[in-house]
């Protein structure tokens, strides 16, 4: 049990990060960026390449992994977004452009990597096996769950504290009125994509260096499970995607173990189900992005 | 360009290409169906390489009178939908005499139908699916030997070897070929009197399999067995010894890839694996494919021998049908090939067109699958 309950916090810390960069540019944006998945990908084929190929030390690949992300993100604004911002229409086709450049990064991964898994060396984390609850834990794990908590830690004090977090604030309350008050709305729309990618992408590189199978269509994997923890979080909830995460990390492991594999996805994607009928807007309607 | 230089360029592309047909050769074509993309990839390149050689080998070793063996390559993209694509390609516009492939049970399921409407005959080299492989029909033909072949007899070599009494399963099933390798365990566990504790699945996307492999921890098995393709065959194992278990874990015929000995790296020593294909077989024609591939720079796994083996059965069936080389000549001539020397072993086709010869087990040492004494 104490094993299935690590398992299952590991798996939700990822979920949990990933889930964040989506939801930070669904509370301020009212948009769905279906591309999150696909810099998830690009981020850990660039920080296995930075380790694997530069010889870098991991401290030091994954923030520039996570910086190469971010200036993803600020393409992906340029290109996918921006163009189409102000139409009406702009929620729906945002999301079709969004999942076009996602295309075409995967497309990219696959000519420039190959389709075969690529893995980071052996021994790139000293994965020293540690007691606990009565199960085992890795010091790699440990790691993944340490930098996915001081993410969310970051992100929190940013939005909350700093002067850029209130303008994001303000922008998701109402870009007119941020607008008129003199906040840059087209900056920090930019800052909020390149934050939001910046994480997708460490959760990318944690995910590769958990599991360690970087391949072009490793986005699938987590994809799905993103959008239902932000649906599940409450769209735009930035405390509800976190405890959503977590929550569908336990939910899936305690499934495994105890229906079977078969049943994991079905008894996640029927929870997510329930908690929509019985809560529509969520575990955490109230939007802390938006208050009010 | 003038014209004059443009009838000289017909004239000598003519001349060229009649030489290098040289005019009294009948061109045979195989069309070549084998995974380059998809979770199948890291077999496809190793079955193409195997292809090849053969090709290069019949021709020049003048295995055939008068016949030339070409090959068409496409790649099934690991999917049943590009393998119906690339089967009607071969079929009705390459025209070939004989189709090697698909590289996946689950694409042969869906792309061999066609190949028998059509009546071409073709050579499964990789599909070890026990059911629906050479079920579809009469022109359906296989070099590779099962799960249902190759399991029972590692299983028991092992046995003898480990005397292990109660197994825990773990096994893809959202995929035909993971599925039947988990069907065979079960029933070969069964006939030998093991108990099966625990069975777990997991899906071919999936990268994380600490929860199934906790839950049939907890149930103390003395062996693991795991029917998986190679690419989750590498994290299973690596996660497993993650968690600190170090039961012996036998894998089923996914894991006969260099792939899993690359991805998994030291967690992969030790791991045990029953194969068609007997590396260290001393007889001769496995000693010259060896000796073959080392000249052309590829490491050969058993996918390589058998797609090998597959070629050397068409030539021999071309040889043993009066070398006429059409489609039902081949199809007759698989039906009296006996005991024919290839690297994997003496081979021969059952009445059911399975292919038969000697299976063996060999386990990961020292970054190498060898052989177990």
């Amino acid at each position: 049990m104490g094993q299935q309950i690590i398992n299952g916090l590991f798996l939700g810390s990822i979920y949990a990060l990933f889930a964040l960069g989506y939801t930070l540019v669904f509370g301020v944006l009212d948009l769905l960026n279906l591309a999150h998945a696909a810099v998830f990908m690009l981020a850990s084929f660039v920080a296995h390449s930075l380790v694997g190929g530069a010889h870098l030390r991991l401290w030091l690949a994954l923030p520039l992994a996570m910086i190469f992300a971010g200036l993803l993100g600020v393409v992906l604004e340029r290109v996918a977004f921006r163009p189409l911002r102000g139409r009406a229409d702009s929620n729906v086709s945002g999301l079709i452009s969004s999942l076009a450049v996602a295309t075409v990064f995967q497309a990219l991964a696959l000519q420039v990597w190959g389709p075969n898994v690529s893995r980071f060396p052996v021994g790139t984390v000293p994965e020293r096996p540690i007691a606990f609850l009565g199960g085992v834990i890795s010091s790699l794990q440990i790691l993944i769950i340490g930098i996915a908590l001081g993410l969310f830690v970051a992100l929190a004090v940013l939005v909350r504290r700093t002067r850029l977090g209130r303008q994001m604030r303000a922008v998701a309350e109402s870009p007119r009125a941020a607008r008129i008050v003199g906040v840059n709305v087209d900056r920090v729309i930019v800052a909020s994509f390149f934050i939001s990618s910046a994480l997708g992408g460490a959760a990318g590189v944690l995910f590769s260096l958990a599991f360690n199978a970087i391949q072009p269509d490793m986005g699938r994997s987590v994809e799905l499970k993103g959008l239902a923890v932000i649906i599940v979080g409450g769209m735009g909830s930035m405390v509800g995607a976190v405890v959503a995460g977590f929550a569908l990390g336990l939910v899936e492991v305690l499934v495994v173990a105890h229906l079977g594999g078969s049943w994991r996805d079905a008894v996640s994607f029927g929870a997510l189900f329930l908690i929509l009928v019985l809560r529509p807007r969520g575990l955490l309607g109230a939007a802390s992005l938006r208050e009010g | 360009m003038r014209l004059p230089a443009r009838f000289a360029v017909v004239v000598l592309s003519l001349w060229l290409s009649a030489g290098r047909a040289r005019a009294a050769d009948t061109v045979v074509k195989i069309g070549a169906a084998l995974s380059m993309t998809g979770p199948a990839a890291v077999y496809g390149a190793s079955q193409k390489a195997g292809v090849q050689a053969a090709l290069d080998e019949v021709n020049k070793g003048g295995r055939l009178k008068g016949v030339r063996l070409e090959a068409v390559f496409e790649d099934d993209a690991s999917t049943k939908e590009q393998g119906i694509a690339v089967y009607q390609r071969f079929i009705n516009k390459d025209k070939v005499a004989t189709i090697i492939g698909p590289t996946l049970s689950n694409t042969a399921t869906a792309a061999d139908p066609l190949a028998q409407a059509a009546k071409v005959p073709v050579v499964a080299v990789s599909n070890t699916a026990p059911k629906g492989i050479t079920d579809i029909g009469d022109y359906i033909w296989r070099v590779s030997l099962t799960e249902g072949q190759v399991i029972p007899g590692a299983l028991k070599r092992l046995q003898n070897k480990l005397h292990f009494k109660k197994a825990a399963v773990l096994y893809g099933n959202d995929d035909a070929f993971t599925h039947a390798g988990f069907v065979v365990m079960k029933a070969a566990l069964e006939a030998s009197g093991t108990e099966i504790a625990g069975t777990q699945t997991f899906a071919k996307p999936d990268r994380d399999y600490n929860a199934q492999l906790t839950a049939l921890k907890a149930l103390a098995p003395d062996i693991l067995l795991v029917s998986a393709l190679a690419d989750n065959a590498a994290g299973i194992v690596t996660q497993a010894r993650q968690l600190g278990w170090n039961v012996p874990i036998m894998g089923g015929n996914g894991f006969n890839s260099p792939a899993l000995v690359k991805n998994a790296g030291p967690a992969a020593e030790g791991v045990y694996v029953g194969t068609a294909w007997n590396k260290v077989n001393a007889d001769a024609a496995n000693q010259a494919f060896l000796k073959l591939m080392k000249e052309r720079h590829v490491d050969p796994d058993q996918f390589c021998a058998q797609a090998y083996t597959g070629v050397l059965v068409i030539a021999e069936a071309i040889k043993l049908s009066g070398s006429q080389g059409g489609r039902d000549d081949i199809r007759a001539g698989f039906a009296k090939i006996k005991a024919l020397a290839t690297p994997l072993g003496r081979f021969s086709f059952l009445p059911n067109r399975d292919g038969d010869h000697e299976p063996a087990l060999q386990w990961v040492k020292d970054g190498k699958f060898q052989i177990v004494p």
